[in-house]
């Protein structure tokens, strides 16, 4: 080889050095395309809602995209998201938000699915500063740490089930209720608790029993047979899916009279599919529903959404799919209004989002929570053994009237 | 701590009935494990997989139209092949070699079941309605979901039918025989083989039976097996191999214990109390062991 051809090769590999370092420190917007991060459950035990989420995720993405996409200093760009499973693991999710971080270059993130892991996610996001607008982690103690990189479009869990007591409260003539109680030992089932705690204080209710539910568990027959004793106003359960259930199907089997039963995660256990008219009368926390009169351009209505939704993927979506999609709204919204791919020019802006999304208002509070939207009620209602959702609280959304008290299981047919 | 179960004497009476039905079923778990403990000298981690496994056999059939009380005859079946194939892949490299060897083996059984069924049946919780009502007793206050009667009364059944099965077939006196002196059955011409086979797979179709009546019982979900694999060892663990009147009893008894704890100490403390009776109870065996000379190594 001559010297020409040696300087010749030295050239080039000097020249695609410099090229692959390049795109490589600006991977964050890679030509057209902003490139957000997420860590997403698509195994494991949150194989379901993980799936749900993403679905939510790409639908956002394929719709902004279509519809002009992003722009900033008169250029548009698309949204493309680079994915990793977690596999439902909250040590894993923490090291594939750093993999995405450092190794792919990416400077805006999406949320992973539940509380859990959005807590291991949220420490590495805030240390390298890194804008992360997530969907689906709603336990309280993400928003009291202080995280000024973390916003969540979502209601915090401890507003899940308070409009229920308010209600129990008011169907008693104002006066406070006894409540029993059973939650999950997690962090989100637990956030819950803490709001029914302060509800029960701030209406002078009374609380006779309070059970923590184990994870592993799937037997809640003793704390039924202790509500049964003490009759108590309004049975208030949260564990996931699992504790939605087995509280249904135990409620039906052992009889238990109550006068409202307050829950959450209805929808996501497809309780009234399951359970048929064992679970009709139970009353659901959820973040939205597709008859809510929200609207955005992007998808126009709820019930817009969830057709298109539906011929997308094939189900009805779940609140988990919409939020995700509201979380791209977000972020549009966020780099219009920025202007600029600057970390902390887009982090300002969304400290100062205040939107209207097809999944409700977005208005982000000092810990980053959604201080716009409030959480809805809905009861299951069945016409024969057809059962459906109605939103029956707050009153401004309702579409039907709630229905108290739940008559006795024998005089139920 | 709650004391109410004392100043209500029903609930007692709920917490009994509640307790015994749930220990039934447990102890035809407990069988299953003792059987293939005895025989092959294997714990098998897996154990409470298997039986989720079966109840997902018993909810697919429910799925399809079929009424799910028919996965107590179905589910075993398929289950009994599902552990003779696991059995010829896996168990067998195993058999003879150290306890430790098998407890790790089983336990990467039950990861790769547990991904398999999330794989396949998803990672929602799921349900099978068997709609057979209530029985109520006295004036109400006392609820028996009828599910959980038919449930202890299957398990009752089967067992029944497994111990006669043991002591008069063919294939029975040569498990049994293989159990107390692998080698010498071996040479008096039982093939030792086949009939771990044939253990290791009715013990999964005894799993198969639990998890169907699990799935019209209970819930079913691709992670909770582990609580079942514990509660089995330990009935076993208290009622020694090989004794099934005391695996019965054990197994009530786990199931009464369970239900007091949670009324008790409340129900976080459910699962909990179950672990640290194994604690003690092995603590206890050790320290009965360490009494007897001729145990002493």
């Amino acid at each position: 080889m001559n010297k020409i051809a040696k300087l010749f090769v030295t050239f080039i590999s000097a020249i695609t050095l410099a090229l692959v370092s390049f795109t490589s420190s600006f991977a964050k917007v890679e030509g057209e395309y902003i490139v957000l991060g997420s860590a997403i459950s698509l195994t494991g035990k949150y194989s379901s809602n993980g799936v749900h989420t993403q679905n939510g995720y790409n639908m956002a993405v394929d719709r902004i995209n279509k519809m002009g996409g992003v722009e900033v200093q008169g250029k548009k760009y698309k949204f493309e998201i680079i994915y990793y499973d977690d596999e439902s693991n909250p040590k894993r999710a923490a090291q594939l938000a750093e993999r995405l971080i450092k190794q792919d270059g990416v400077h805006y993130m999406l949320g992973p699915y539940s509380s859990g892991l959005t807590k291991a996610i949220a420490p590495v996001t805030e240390k390298y500063k890194i804008p992360m607008v997530e969907a689906n982690g709603a336990s309280r103690s993400l928003f009291t740490k202080g995280y000024k990189y973390l916003f969540a479009v979502l209601s915090p869990a401890n507003q899940y089930l308070e409009v229920a007591i308010d209600l129990a409260v008011e169907k008693n003539g104002g006066k406070g209720v006894k409540i029993a109680q059973a939650f999950e030992q997690d962090a989100f089932s637990q956030d819950v608790r803490l709001g029914i705690l302060d509800a029960a204080k701030r209406t002078g209710s009374e609380i006779i029993i309070d059970d923590k539910l184990p994870k592993e568990l799937n037997d809640m027959a003793a704390t039924l047979a202790k509500v049964k004793a003490v009759k108590p106003d309004v049975l208030v359960v949260s564990g996931h899916t699992k504790g939605a259930l087995t509280a249904i199907r135990q409620i039906s089997e052992m009889k238990v009279d109550v006068p409202m039963l307050a829950m959450t995660h209805c929808d996501a256990a497809k309780l009234s599919k399951q359970h048929g008219k064992k679970s009709e009368f139970a009353l659901c926390a959820s973040q939205w529903h597709k008859n809510l009169s929200y609207k955005d351009k992007f998808f126009g209505s709820g019930k817009k959404y969830a057709k298109d939704f539906q011929k997308e993927f094939g189900y009805d979506p779940p609140y988990q799919s919409a939020e995700s999609s509201a979380a791209l709204l977000v972020f549009k919204d966020a780099f219009e209004r920025a202007n600029s791919f600057d970390r902390d020019a887009v982090r300002d802006a969304l400290v100062d989002t205040e939107m209207q999304t097809f999944y409700g208002n977005i208005k982000f509070g000092p810990g980053g929570q959604n201080v716009a939207k409030p959480m809805i009620l809905f009861q299951v209602r069945c016409k024969g053994d057809d059962c459906e959702n109605r939103v029956v609280a707050p009153t401004k959304w309702a579409s039907d009237k709630f229905y108290h008290p739940i008559p006795k299981w024998s005089d139920r047919s | 701590m709650d004391f109410l179960i004392f100043k209500a004497p029903m609930l007692m009476v709920q917490a009994s009935l509640d307790g015994i039905l749930l220990g039934i079923l447990f102890a035809l778990i407990a069988y299953g494990m003792a059987l293939q403990w005895g025989v092959m000298n294997i714990i098998n981690i897996a154990q409470g997989d298997l039986v989720i496994l079966g109840g997902y056999i018993a909810y697919t059939i429910y799925l399809w139209g079929i009424h799910p009380a028919w996965g107590v005859i179905i589910s075993p079946i398929i289950m009994f092949f599902v552990g003779w194939a696991l059995y010829k892949l896996v168990i067998n490299k195993v058999v003879d070699r150290d306890l430790f060897i098998s407890i790790l083996a089983t336990f990467g059984i039950a990861i790769v079941f547990q991904q398999l069924m999330n794989f396949i049946f998803g990672a929602d919780v799921v349900v099978a309605q068997s709609e057979y009502g209530t029985t109520m007793l006295f004036d109400n206050s006392v609820t028996l979901p009828n599910s959980k009667i038919f449930s202890a009364f299957i398990s009752v059944l089967y067992a029944i039918a497994l111990v006669i099965y043991m002591r008069k077939s063919k294939l029975g006196r040569a498990i049994r025989a293989t159990a107390q002196n692998a080698r010498a059955a071996k040479i008096l011409g039982v093939d030792t083989e086949k009939v771990y086979a044939a253990t290791f797979g009715i013990n999964a179709a005894l799993c198969g039976i639990a998890g169907a009546l699990i799935s019209i019982t209970l819930t079913l979900h691709p992670y909770v097996g582990l609580p079942y694999t514990v509660r089995s060892f330990m009935i076993v663990i208290v009622a020694g191999l090989g004794n099934l009147p005391a695996v019965a009893v054990s197994g009530m008894g786990l199931g009464l214990f369970e239900e007091f704890a949670d009324y008790i100490l409340g129900t976080e403390f459910r699962i909990g109390a179950v672990f640290l009776l194994l604690v003690l109870i092995l603590v206890y065996r050790r320290f009965k062991l360490s009494k007897k000379r001729e145990y002493l190594k």
